[in-house]
């Protein structure tokens, strides 16, 4: 039985099961459903009323996608810009070309600063690398000080969502978790309670940890800058109590100016929690003598992004400010959760960019698990057209997997030649409809529908009936109808 | 008032009465219909599956045979979607220059129904009875791509008898999305089912839209749970009068 089906959730794309496999056991899970619809439902509502107050959203959103595109089209001249300020200011400035690259160039510097412990911002990008786990394995303790990444850490759960990753546990469940962890049996679900608890933990790591690790929301060439959006300040607690910052970043964060925070921080905000500004926005720049940390690292990661970047319709994927709109607006995530997805960006975003970031050698389900509603695009705040990479991602995958030899007879694959060939000539596809709908006969019962089918159709009829194929086409009507009028 | 129609094939297939409602509805608005035997499919399918090759040879199809059209009807929104948003992008990778220039010129006439009635006829009022409580599943393709808007609704706010019931949370799909019913199908079937207790709530008797796909889902369900409503293609409510009901036309 493979792990996910045993129902632990595996978030490496290298050994996920297919999304569809994964996704089995969530929707068998009442109470996981209820609490992913419940608060994505919330977030949605209040997105929506915040939108809809913005009378300039559109185009707030297209200077969004019209920031994010420049900067990707000149990234290497901005990157290196970024790079020059951020020295010049106090930084220290790491290039890794892969997750191992990045891992390996953080422990060396927890190493020189003889870290045995270390504080964490919450940071999807140290998600993707999968630092936590080596550097645990490397004898450092790892403390996550983002009140859901706290509640994963200690129950030992995933997160399913980008920016509420604990948004498949619930309050009852977080008392749980704190009273089993923390050695606090009374403890209420009281939400006062909770963050008392929260917080009494969180202070001592504050307070005795010297060194910390981020993300960043942005990068800004200009001055040389890094930018967090957060919600809870325990990221600018980070931010200013330790001694040592390293900040781990992909290459693709950049903005041009410190002026584009204004219309990224209002889209951002608005799309993610549906408020009209987060609370807590840091920026810090370099070293700032007696003011924050002293010595200051920037890891930028590259971790197949180059890649990304030179593909023409797939580039749109790195504008993504993370803010996980799509994901919340998707009517698939919204009955799966992220789980299912096998990977730290799970719904829309995390279908095209998970395959990629894997340059396209695992996570080949999830380009499917889409119904292409386009309800991710109408929402993406730098207009991402997520269905049209999934297309462009299908094709991939289609083209790679239609080579192989073992996939010549799979009842996809032959069914779509065949498909194609029969539209290639209208007497060809009038023959198919002829012998489809004598062989679908003997499926059909006396109520003229069927209910049961083999094979893929079986995958149609295990939830909905099929109407038996009419007796007459409309071609073969409209052809008797004209001979009639003749 | 000429136009082609391109009935599509899963409507050839399974759907021949909406069809036969759109002529009925079209030749009674005084427009010549006509209709070219050697149309087959718009490649959606295939397009959405991954098998570009396949979705261009029926795109370029799809140009050669309506390219000299004065109209071309489409009574299905997602393949009116297929081709306005999909062609160029296919041509642009696999055409040469004169299948780009006689698509760029195809595309502005090409319509699907609703469209067709009100941007190009000009009329809201087709002269419809049908006396039954109805919903309107806006298709995510009639409602994101094609931008339909309140076409649909204007249109069934002028048939007579007719009790509209707004469908709750109208913009979330059904679960359908072509080869993902099938690929997907345990996640296409909870989505159905969240979708089916909105139409439920409705208590209307029928459920209608602009796109057979999204209706052969949500009533296969309907169908299998005894759930006692019906879909029904908008076509055959606006092609049904006091002396021509829907059931008749089927």
């Amino acid at each position: 039985m493979s792990q996910a089906a045993a129902g632990h959730p595996v978030l490496d794309p290298t050994l996920a099961p297919p999304f569809p496999v994964a996704a089995l056991p969530v929707l068998r899970n009442p109470q996981l459903r209820k609490n992913v619809a419940h608060a994505i439902d919330v977030i949605q509502a209040k997105r929506a009323r915040l939108v809809e107050e913005k009378t300039d959203w559109q185009a707030l959103r297209t200077a969004g996608a019209a920031i994010r595109e420049h900067a990707l089209e000149n990234l290497g001249a901005y990157l290196e810009q970024f790079e020059a300020r951020c020295i010049a200011a106090g930084g220290i400035v790491h290039w890794a070309a892969d997750a191992a690259d990045a891992r390996r160039i953080t422990l060396e510097i927890l190493r020189q600063e003889n870290a045995a412990e270390v504080i964490k911002i919450k940071s999807m990008t140290t998600a993707e690398i999968q630092l936590n786990p080596h550097l645990e394995a490397a004898g450092i303790g790892v403390f996550e000080t983002d009140l859901a990444e706290i509640i994963l850490q200690l129950g030992r759960e995933e997160p399913s969502h980008i920016v509420v990753p604990a948004l498949h546990v619930n309050r009852s469940q977080v008392r749980e978790i704190f009273a089993r962890s923390m050695g606090l049996k009374d403890l209420s679900d009281d939400p006062h309670a909770l963050t008392a608890a929260a917080r009494n933990y969180l202070r001592r790591k504050f307070l005795d940890i010297p060194i910390a690790i981020s993300g960043a929301n942005f990068l800004i060439a200009e001055t040389g800058a890094v930018a967090v959006v957060e919600s809870e300040g325990n990221g600018r607690m980070c931010l200013t109590l330790p001694r040592t910052m390293i900040t781990i970043a992909g290459i693709e964060k950049v903005l041009p100016r410190y002026q584009d925070l204004e219309v990224m921080l209002q889209v951002l905000a608005r799309s993610a929690t549906g408020e009209r500004m987060n609370p807590y926005t840091s920026l810090w720049t370099g070293v700032t003598p007696g003011d924050g940390p002293q010595r200051f690292h920037v890891i930028l990661l590259d971790n197949g992004r180059s890649q990304i970047l030179a593909r023409k319709t797939e580039r749109q994927t790195l504008r993504c400010i993370r803010c996980a709109a799509c994901m919340n607006a998707c009517p698939v995530y919204r009955q799966t959760g992220g789980h299912a997805y096998g990977s730290v960006y799970p719904g829309p975003i995390g279908a095209i960019l998970t395959p990629q970031l894997m340059q396209m050698h695992h996570a080949q389900s999830l380009p499917y698990a889409s119904s292409l509603c386009g309800a991710c695009y109408e929402v993406c705040p730098v207009k991402i057209n997520i269905p049209e990479v999934l297309i462009e991602l299908r094709a991939q995958v289609t083209d790679q997997e239609r080579k192989q030899v073992r996939r010549f007879f799979d009842p996809m694959y032959l069914g779509m030649r065949v498909a194609g060939l029969l539209f290639s000539r209208a007497w060809l596809f009038h023959a198919a409809q002829r012998l489809g709908r004598f062989g679908l006969r003997f499926f059909t019962g006396k109520d003229g529908w069927i209910h049961s089918l083999p094979g893929l159709g079986g995958k149609w009829t295990q939830t909905r009936d099929l109407r038996g194929l009419p007796a007459q086409t409309f071609h073969a009507w409209w052809a008797e109808r004209s001979k009639e009028a003749r | 008032m000429r136009a082609s129609l391109f009935i599509t094939c899963y409507n050839d297939t399974l759907f021949p009465e909406t069809g036969r409602a759109v002529v009925t509805l079209l030749e009674r608005l005084g427009v010549e219909l006509d209709f070219q035997p050697q149309q087959t499919c718009c490649g959606q399918m295939h397009a959405n599956t991954g098998f570009r090759a396949e979705a261009f040879s029926q795109a370029k199809r799809f140009v050669r045979i309506y390219q000299d059209a004065e109209a071309v009807v489409i009574p299905s929104s997602s393949c009116a979607a297929m081709i306005r948003e999909q062609y160029a992008g296919l041509f642009e990778e696999l055409g040469n220059d004169s299948l780009r220039k006689d698509f760029a010129a195809l595309l502005p006439r090409v319509h699907e129904l609703s469209e067709y009635l009100i941007d190009r006829l000009g009329v809201e009022d087709v002269g419809a009875y049908f006396p039954h409580r109805v919903t309107y599943h806006a298709s995510c393709h009639g409602l994101r791509s094609l931008q339909l808007g309140d076409r649909p609704a204007r249109l069934l706010a002028k048939v007579r008898g007719l009790d509209l019931v707004a469908l709750p949370n109208l913009d979330r799909c059904c679960g359908f999305g072509g080869t993902f019913s099938v690929k997907n199908a345990e996640v296409s079937s909870a989505m159905l089912a969240v979708k089916l207790q909105d139409v439920a709530s409705t208590r209307a008797e029928f459920c209608t839209a602009l796109d057979n796909s999204c209706l052969m889902h949500l009533g296969g369900a309907m169908h299998r749970q005894y759930a006692g409503m019906r879909t029904i293609h908008m076509a055959e409510i606006l092609a049904s009068t006091e002396s021509v009901s829907a059931e008749a036309l089927q």
